[in-house]
């Protein structure tokens, strides 16, 4: 009796820890907006989603290490993550208390998009991204508020913010915290973004709409936040594993 | 006595199942590796290199409709640029550069290379429309492959590349004009970035690889 019992507890168990795993998310009513990189015929349309509250943390992560041992620290494949995968983690599945409800951040593309799908989520679009994070506590659109501004780029002059933890920050008007102030985040169509260093040398369009444009097509040009996460996200690869950057992710 | 020692027996078994319980949770346990259910995704195996593209789990369909694997190429070298068929500016001058390096280093290699154009817009790039591009640029030879994936293994595979593309409208993209050679391991070996560049690196990184 008790043999037919004991599997249902540990599979009873193991869907716990599986819940535990994923950060609870809230819904995001789709919209329309025109990003940094817009002109009035670029509005871009999101539509409705779930987006996670916090960024992924270290302790998740490592449930999903322990759960998918091919994104081991030790075993992680080259290809899909650079030397500096996990770099603060004492050993493959161990790293300091003092960040378990920290961010988790040097784990690159591959790594953010693997965890995502394992919890049935995904990594959120730049469009996405951009949308919900241009909300402040009152307002979805807090852009054209000088101190949303002033506050989001005197974070970003702040040394070490990926200790933080998660959920301290003021959370905004969808119930979404850190999107500022703690890491930056990866994104699923990061390589979307045309302004790279070597965006005139190598990207062309067919009527040349992005040819030089980088900058002066700047919708927002006090965004000055936006247009620095635009140029960051343009100067990543995906295997970059670096300490600024964790990742959260949103479903459908 | 007979019950009891089938009692031990049961707690023995008992206990091992609670050992692996623990096994199951705990940190360096390799044996969990190999066994775990939830590891949806191919594992990479230890004969590919590191940085190897053959290490992708992805599918692929060329323009005869067949389904592929980039580990399929194994062994060759692979010359691949990522292009859209209804492109109307950057991608026939990015064609005209894969086949002057086919021209060129046709004479001299002698071992197999594979032109691969990945395309960028699966959604309008079928088979059947990639088959009708091959021909009617004359590259319908077997050295020529098209491929097709989903929206997902072909944003994956650009960022291997760091190809960076972004869809302007239904029939229209921005994109990276970039040609990468692979070796016959898979591993990225070289780029040329930019429209009507000077091949000439490409060239001999590839009869470098083709004819040592």
């Amino acid at each position: 009796m008790k043999f037919n019992v004991l599997p249902l507890i540990l599979i009873l168990l193991s869907n716990i820890a599986i819940a535990q795993q994923s950060t609870k998310t809230v819904a995001i009513k789709g919209g329309k907006y025109i990003p940094l990189y817009g002109t009035d015929s670029s509005v871009v349309t999101v539509k409705d989603f779930h987006m996670d509250i916090h960024p992924v943390t270290h302790q998740q992560y490592l449930d999903f290490v322990i759960a998918n041992p091919k994104w081991k620290k030790n075993k992680v494949t080259r290809l899909f993550a650079d030397k500096g995968y996990l770099m603060d983690w004492t050993s493959d599945t161990t790293f300091s208390n003092t960040i378990s409800n920290s961010p988790v951040n040097t784990v690159s593309w591959y790594a953010a998009k693997a965890y995502c799908e394992y919890v049935g989520k995904r990594l959120p679009t730049v469009d996405e991204w951009e949308y919900v994070a241009m909300a402040d506590e009152t307002k979805k659109d807090a852009r054209v508020d000088s101190l949303y501004n002033q506050k989001i780029l005197s974070s970003y002059e702040t040394p070490k913010t990926y200790l933080k933890q998660v959920g301290k920050t003021n959370k905004n008007i969808w119930g979404v915290y850190d999107l500022h102030g703690l890491v930056w985040e990866w994104t699923l169509d990061f390589n979307s973004v045309l302004i790279s260093g070597e965006s005139r040398k190598d990207v062309d369009t067919d009527r040349n709409l992005f040819c030089a444009g980088g900058a002066v097509g700047a919708k927002d040009l006090m965004n000055y936040a936006a247009f620095m996460r635009y140029a960051f996200r343009g100067s990543l690869k995906a295997n970059f594993c670096i300490k600024n950057l964790g990742f959260r992710c949103v479903k459908d | 006595m007979r019950k009891r020692l089938k009692l031990t027996k049961h707690m023995k078994s008992y206990t091992l199942l609670l050992l692996s319980v623990f096994a199951l949770f705990s940190c360096d346990n390799t044996t969990t590796d190999e066994t775990n259910p939830t590891n949806n995704t191919v594992e990479a195996t230890e004969e590919f290199d590191e940085m190897s593209i053959f290490q992708l789990p992805s599918t692929w369909k060329t323009q005869n409709n067949e389904t592929v694997e980039f580990k399929d190429f194994q062994g060759e070298v692979l010359v691949v640029v990522m292009i859209y068929t209804s492109c109307k500016a950057a991608c026939p001058r990015l064609v005209a550069d894969m086949r002057n390096i086919e021209a060129k280093v046709k004479s001299e290699a002698n071992q197999p290379v594979k032109y691969i154009l990945v395309s960028i817009d699966p959604e309008t790039d079928i088979p059947e429309k990639l088959k009708a591009f091959a021909i009617e640029n004359q590259m319908d030879s077997e050295q020529w492959v098209f491929l097709q994936g989903s929206d997902e293994n072909t944003r994956e595979f650009a960022n291997i590349l760091a190809v960076k593309y972004k869809e302007i409208s239904p029939i229209d993209f921005s994109h990276s004009n970039i040609i990468s050679v692979f070796n016959q391991q898979g591993v990225l070996v070289h780029q040329q970035e930019g429209l009507g560049v000077d091949n000439k690196a490409t060239v001999n990184k590839i009869i470098e690889l083709v004819a040592p």
